[in-house]
């Protein structure tokens, strides 16, 4: 559905995008995983047509986006920040984008109801776009981004800021779509909602690092993570111990990422009682997909 | 169309709910008007004066009778001394001193010049203007009455008969009050479609727009015809003002004022497009905007007429819709004069019209970068 080559970007002398390539199928559900400054944004606008790349190209339906004026229905875009009007009400806002796209009333109106239904806002359907709740914004602009109908919907961190029981039924609604045969492609700088992906692009300094299935990505992954639990207050006593490859803090413990080959465990546990670090806690655990991108990552930076 | 419409019905939803601006349109032409008809005077009356008779005689007195008399000049205070007369006009008390000097009446009954002092305050260049003409023109008068009654003969040798045309009673409100209503139409419209495309790309609106099937054309004719209404309204406002409150007599069509008022407004809208497409923020938007307001107040020849400005300010002053407008409004409305006397202000709106709404139709770009 979409094909990426060689994109770059760059924005005076700091590069944005560069030399990406990649390629999206249909009905995938595809998240760019990226910290802050990766270069997301400026990936997705140009799929969208809105920024020109510097050098390669995109191919949304074998056609260069800022091309396809007429067929401009096929792809539904919902912008990072929220771009609706909020001196508009919920439907006189679906009806306004509806208009632009030729789509007669009646058709607006039926679509509107189905996709607010989906989306439990029908309630809100006279409430000015301003009064929303934030998951409620995101929830009107997925609603007119979709109300042509689009093969492919590209969203730009469509959950950021959201609370945690808006996004689930967020992902609900898209894990829906993308079964009626819609094709996703979304940036998020949340990693648990990489896990939620078929297909996860971990974006770093506007390249591409890695792009496979998070179950893959997490078999692949060659290292043996240890989590520990302890008083200690920073992680750079854990990382001048021999073996040990990288440590960092995650939520309320440390993760210790070793080599898969040694019998890890004990050698680290000692390590510790011979520093006179406290262990309250100490076990090897499956690697999550932020284990995988924070090596990723590093491995980028070094 | 079906996106023209769309685009002007949302700017209608967005302009009703918009109390503050709604309220400002209706308001503005009548607080504005009121505020400055009442206060633009360019015929300066009433200006305070202070005497210093050393005279004391019947003729000085006669003289500052015909002084009072022309309505001109209050005299209210009298003074003992040349000091007292500066201190008066350093202070701002007076703004014109009277000096009779002793020997006055003498010098008046002997046929020799009988010379009178008057000090005039010309930091205000317009009352100082006002001040020493109409005293010259007291001295002339009053000279010419002493000579014709000495020499015994009927009447002056020249009889000169000025006729005022069109406001004969020199009027101010009549000049200006038109004026005033070209003024606000453009503040108004300028100012409102200037927030026009920057708003929406500062509020991030734009980005979702752009990913639409709209073309340019379609977004800057949607965001200017709903405010064409708006102008109707202010300029109806303001001229109901300036009938019912300063009995503007209306000599021409209105009709025809209306008709041609149209091409203003869309020149106006489109200038304040423009604006709105070459900034990047609401911020530079209205510093823009005023960028061009103060042009169009001081060299259109709503204050100053443009006869007497240098060539190249006038031409200047070419470039301003307002000048046009000007032209037709006070031609229509003091003058009485139609269409065909008008046509090449009309012409001259209706290209920049189109040259502004071209400008910014070429100007905006559906990309972010």
């Amino acid at each position: 559905m979409i094909k990426i080559t060689e994109l770059s970007k760059a924005f005076g002398s700091i590069g944005a995008v560069h030399e990406i390539n990649l390629e999206i199928k249909k009905q995938e559900i595809i998240g760019i995983v990226g910290p802050d400054g990766a270069g997301k944004t400026t990936l997705l606008r140009m799929v969208c047509g809105l920024i020109t790349p510097d050098h390669g190209q995109v191919l949304v339906m074998g056609k260069a986006p800022d091309r396809m004026e007429e067929e401009k229905d096929k792809l539904g875009y919902m912008p990072q920040r929220f771009s609706l009007y909020g001196d508009l009400t919920v439907s006189e806002n679906i009806n306004f984008f509806g208009s632009l796209y030729s789509l007669d009333k009646k058709t607006i109106q039926d679509r509107a109801d189905e996709i607010l239904g989906l989306t439990n806002l029908i309630a809100f359907k006279n409430r000015l776009a301003d009064n929303l709740s934030g998951g409620m914004k995101q929830k009107l602009s997925l609603t007119c981004a979709l109300v042509t109908r689009p093969d492919i919907l590209v969203l730009d961190e469509p959950t950021y800021g959201v609370d945690p029981e808006s996004r689930k039924e967020f992902w609900k609604i898209l894990y829906r779509l993308n079964k009626e045969g819609k094709t996703i492609l979304l940036s998020t700088p949340y990693m648990d909602e990489a896990e939620l992906c078929m297909k996860v692009a971990f974006m770093d300094n506007g390249r591409i690092v890695s792009v496979d299935s998070p179950a893959n990505m997490r078999e692949k992954f060659s290292y043996t993570v240890l989590e520990l639990k302890s008083s200690i207050k920073n992680s750079h006593v854990l990382r001048d111990i021999p073996g040990v490859i990288d440590a960092y803090f995650y939520g309320d413990s440390y993760h210790i990422v070793t080599p898969k080959d040694r019998d890890n465990l004990q050698f680290i546990e000692a390590a510790l009682n011979e520093r006179n670090i406290e262990v309250f806690k100490l076990e090897e655990i499956a690697p999550s997909i932020e284990d995988v991108f924070v090596s990723l990552a590093e491995k980028e930076v070094v | 169309m079906r996106r023209i419409m769309a685009v002007l019905y949302k700017e209608f939803l967005q302009i009703r709910r918009d109390r503050m601006t709604l309220g400002l349109i209706f308001m503005l032409p009548l607080v504005q008007l009121l505020l400055f008809g009442f206060a633009i005077q360019t015929e300066v009356k009433h200006i305070s004066t202070v005497v210093f008779d050393q005279s004391l005689s019947a003729d000085s007195r006669d003289l500052l009778e015909s002084f009072s008399a022309s309505g001109y000049f209050d005299v209210t205070m009298a003074v003992n001394s040349y000091d007292e007369v500066t201190r008066m006009i350093d202070s701002g008390k007076a703004k014109v001193g009277i000096v009779f000097p002793p020997d006055f009446s003498e010098n008046v009954r002997r046929g020799t010049s009988a010379a009178v002092q008057v000090f005039v305050d010309a930091s205000d260049s317009m009352v100082s203007n006002q001040a020493i003409a109409v005293a010259n023109f007291i001295g002339m008068i009053k000279s010419q009455e002493i000579l014709t009654s000495k020499l015994r003969v009927g009447a002056a040798p020249y009889d000169i008969r000025v006729r005022p045309w069109y406001n004969p009673d020199g009027v101010t409100a009549y000049y200006m009050v038109p004026a005033i209503c070209g003024i606000l139409v453009t503040l108004s419209m300028v100012m409102l479609t200037s927030m026009g495309i920057v708003r929406e790309r500062e509020r991030g609106t734009l980005e979702q727009l752009m990913v639409t099937p709209i073309k340019p054309y379609e977004l800057m004719l949607g965001k200017t015809l709903p405010y064409i209404v708006l102008g109707y309204i202010q300029i109806t406002v303001a001229l109901l003002v300036g009938v019912l409150v300063f009995h503007v007599p209306i000599k021409g069509s209105i009709l025809e004022l209306y008709i041609l008022t149209l091409f203003f407004i869309t020149a106006s809208l489109g200038l304040g497009i423009l604006v709105s497409n070459i900034a990047k923020t609401q911020m530079q938007a209205m510093q823009l905007a005023y960028f061009i307001f103060l042009p169009s107040i001081l060299l259109s020849g709503f204050m100053f007429p443009r006869d007497g400005m240098p060539k190249l300010i006038y031409y200047i002053g070419n470039l301003i819709p307002l000048t046009y407008y000007l032209d037709i409004i006070r031609g229509i409305v003091l003058k009485g004069i139609g269409f065909s006397y008008l046509i090449g202000q009309v012409i001259s709106l209706l290209v920049f019209s189109v040259v502004f709404l071209t400008i910014s139709t070429l100007k905006f770009k559906k990309k972010i970068a």
